[in-house]
């Protein structure tokens, strides 16, 4: 027998999860580079390994306080994106495909090789980074909550820090966005020639928005790692098609579309995974072992992801009419 | 383009711009713009060679010239999207040499396209908005702060709104400018350029696609520019406008300068029959060029 209760209520626990809100910054990020400027930024994963390491390496190596690390891992985004915009900006969008991706691929494999492995911790990666700032947490330790989402004191604090930022985040881009700033940005998505002969600097315009996008992705970064260690599998080139997944399902250039698509990408996958994982115990699926039950829900997000492609192009909060894909 | 296009009120010319004899890079009483030695090549084809050119101030200048006479390579020189191999110019007094497109909008030369650009995705009004010049609210860390910028963008928003009458498009102000037709954004493309208050309007092929009906609205909008202390330079194919609306024609052939003068007399000179109008520059080319008509044949032929 299924056991549905539990399929249900670990599904829902995604929906407050530090990596949900993890993966909403960076979808964020990615909806300021792709959504609104156009750029096609596919070296998120790398912007979120920078976080990452940028944190814990500052805590462990050099003895930060956490204020300090956040500062290390941000500095480092900015400096990444200047490497990665000051010579592909000015060339069309698919240059800067093709830089991201690589460098991002780069970044991963630098963070892995043993050559560094004292700071870096190589292929096991990095862990013990958590004390500062599990000392910032004002709440009593103790359990807390109801249902499915009861946790303790510093699970809830990472969720607190976590789902504030996003929210935070969410408004200052809707701020920008809706501002001269954000009409700047749109209409280079738009015609960055046409932009060019009214008068605005786009270079740096485009500029200014792979920074900020990436110190979003920076931020995701850290969150994600608070409550599991930095290891460099996790920034594979896959993490930067799945945040283009939550963006796209959500709507590229919305500002909701990112954080309810992170929710809804992560619920959906606890449930297939947890349901296919059970179905395949029960016996319902002969044909399949459970190892290849773990892998049957990136098919399924796969399949998702086209169906959304094809049959709501603009996601679910976005607006047909705004979309980088319809021309 | 058909002769019923062709308007019947006579605007007022402006003459006696120029000094001395008209002719190729002869000097002008008043230049707003003017270029040496502006050379530019592609591998082996010279795509511009202007030796000495001077645009006049308070006028409509028109830059004609065969396919591939190299007018639009000049636009592009002139307005920093396309940088020479050598050459000075200069607008207004200042250097344009090596100063990037941004810039050169903001000393007041702001350019049209030949394929329209307006932003799609962005309403009417949002592209009107964007055209306005020194806004606070374009700094990204002012731009979250909305008090800084709000009574700016009220004032750019009634500007806009005035534009937009004038050009008989303020009822579409909330829509998205791709759904406009192809003569409806090329009058938002001009329209939008005037948000900026330019000295120099640069046009490059006004008339391109835009059908009869909004013909004569596109001519009498440039008049007014004209009107309004601006000079026009633009590039045209339609002969038609060119001797109505222009006060002095720039002949281009193979990136070379052939000949300057007020329309009439330049449309007389030989050398420009004979570069580029042909032998029937005044008949209608549709009916009696049996050339193009043997290449349409073989087209249809080909298709089936």
């Amino acid at each position: 027998m299924i056991d549905w209760i539990a399929i249900f209520s670990n599904a829902a626990q995604e929906l407050i999860s530090p990596t949900t809100a993890a993966y909403a910054l960076a979808a964020l990020g990615l909806a300021i580079h792709f959504g609104y400027t156009g750029l096609l930024n596919f070296g998120q994963a790398g912007f979120m390994a920078l976080g990452a390491y940028g944190y814990a390496i500052s805590i462990l190596s050099f003895g930060f306080p956490v204020w300090a690390a956040v500062l290390v891992g941000i500095g480092a985004s900015v400096v990444f994106a200047l490497i990665l915009g000051i010579p592909t900006l000015r060339l069309r969008a698919d240059y800067l495909a093709i830089v991201t991706i690589a460098a991002a691929e780069i970044l991963r494999l630098v963070f892995t090789t043993n050559t560094f492995d004292a700071l870096t911790g190589s292929a096991s990666g990095l862990q013990g980074y958590k004390q500062g700032f599990a000392d910032l947490n004002p709440i009593p330790s103790g359990t807390y909550g109801f249902g499915p989402f009861t946790y303790n004191a510093y699970d809830w604090w990472i969720r607190i820090v976590g789902w504030t930022l996003v929210v935070v985040l969410a408004l200052i881009t809707w701020l920008i966005m809706r501002s001269p700033w954000g009409r700047v940005i749109k209409g280079i998505r738009e015609d960055e020639d046409a932009v060019r002969a009214l008068g605005k600097n786009v270079y740096s315009y485009k500029m200014q928005s792979l920074i900020l996008g990436g110190v979003y992705g920076t931020l995701a970064g850290m969150i994600f790692v608070l409550p599991r260690a930095v290891v460099p599998a996790n920034y594979q080139t896959s993490l930067t098609f799945f945040i283009y997944a939550i963006l796209l399902l959500g709507g590229a250039a919305t500002i909701l579309g990112p954080v309810i698509g992170s929710m809804i990408f992560w619920v959906l996958l606890s449930f297939f995974s947890g349901f296919v994982a059970r179905a395949v115990e029960a016996g319902w699926l002969p044909f399949m072992s459970q190892v290849q039950a773990g892998q049957l829900r990136f098919i399924l997000v796969g399949v998702a992801i086209m169906l959304i492609v094809i049959f709501r192009p603009q996601g679910i909060f976005g607006n047909k009419k705004e979309l980088a894909f319809v021309k | 383009m058909s002769s019923d296009s062709t308007p019947t009120s006579k605007p007022v010319k402006t003459t006696g711009l120029h000094v001395g004899d008209a002719g190729p890079g002869c000097r002008k009483v008043d230049p707003i713009l003017v270029a040496d030695g502006v050379t530019r090549t592609f591998g082996g084809l010279t795509a511009v060679d202007v030796e000495h050119v001077e645009v006049p101030r308070g006028a409509i200048t028109a830059l004609i010239g065969p396919n591939g006479a190299g007018k639009t390579t000049f636009f592009n020189l002139l307005t920093g999207f396309d940088k020479p191999d050598s050459g000075r110019w200069q607008f207004d007094g200042r250097s344009l040499a090596h100063v990037p497109a941004y810039r050169v909008a903001r000393m007041g030369l702001i350019r049209t396209f030949q394929l329209t650009k307006a932003l799609g995705l962005l309403t009417v009004l949002d592209n009107m908005k964007l055209g306005a010049k020194g806004q606070t609210g374009e700094n990204l860390f002012r731009s979250v702060l909305p008090f800084l910028w709000r009574k700016q963008e009220d004032e750019i928003e009634a500007k806009a709104l005035e534009i937009l009458a004038r050009f008989k498009l303020d009822t579409k102000k909330d829509d998205y400018a791709a759904s406009l037709s192809g003569g409806q954004r090329k009058l938002l493309e001009m329209a939008r350029a005037l948000m900026s208050d330019p000295t120099l309007v640069m046009l490059d092929e006004p008339m391109a696609g835009v059908n009869p009906a909004l013909t004569q609205s596109l001519l009498d909008h440039i008049l007014d520019l004209k009107s309004q202390g601006m000079t026009v330079l633009f590039v045209e194919h339609d002969m038609h406008m060119v001797r109505h609306i222009a006060d002095w024609v720039i002949v281009m052939a193979e990136g070379r300068i052939v000949a300057e003068g007020d329309p009439h007399s330049v449309m007389q000179d030989q050398a420009v029959i004979d570069a580029y109008l042909g032998a029937h520059h005044d008949t209608d080319l549709g009916t009696t060029d049996t050339g193009h008509v043997e290449v349409l044949k073989e087209l249809i032929d080909d298709e089936q």
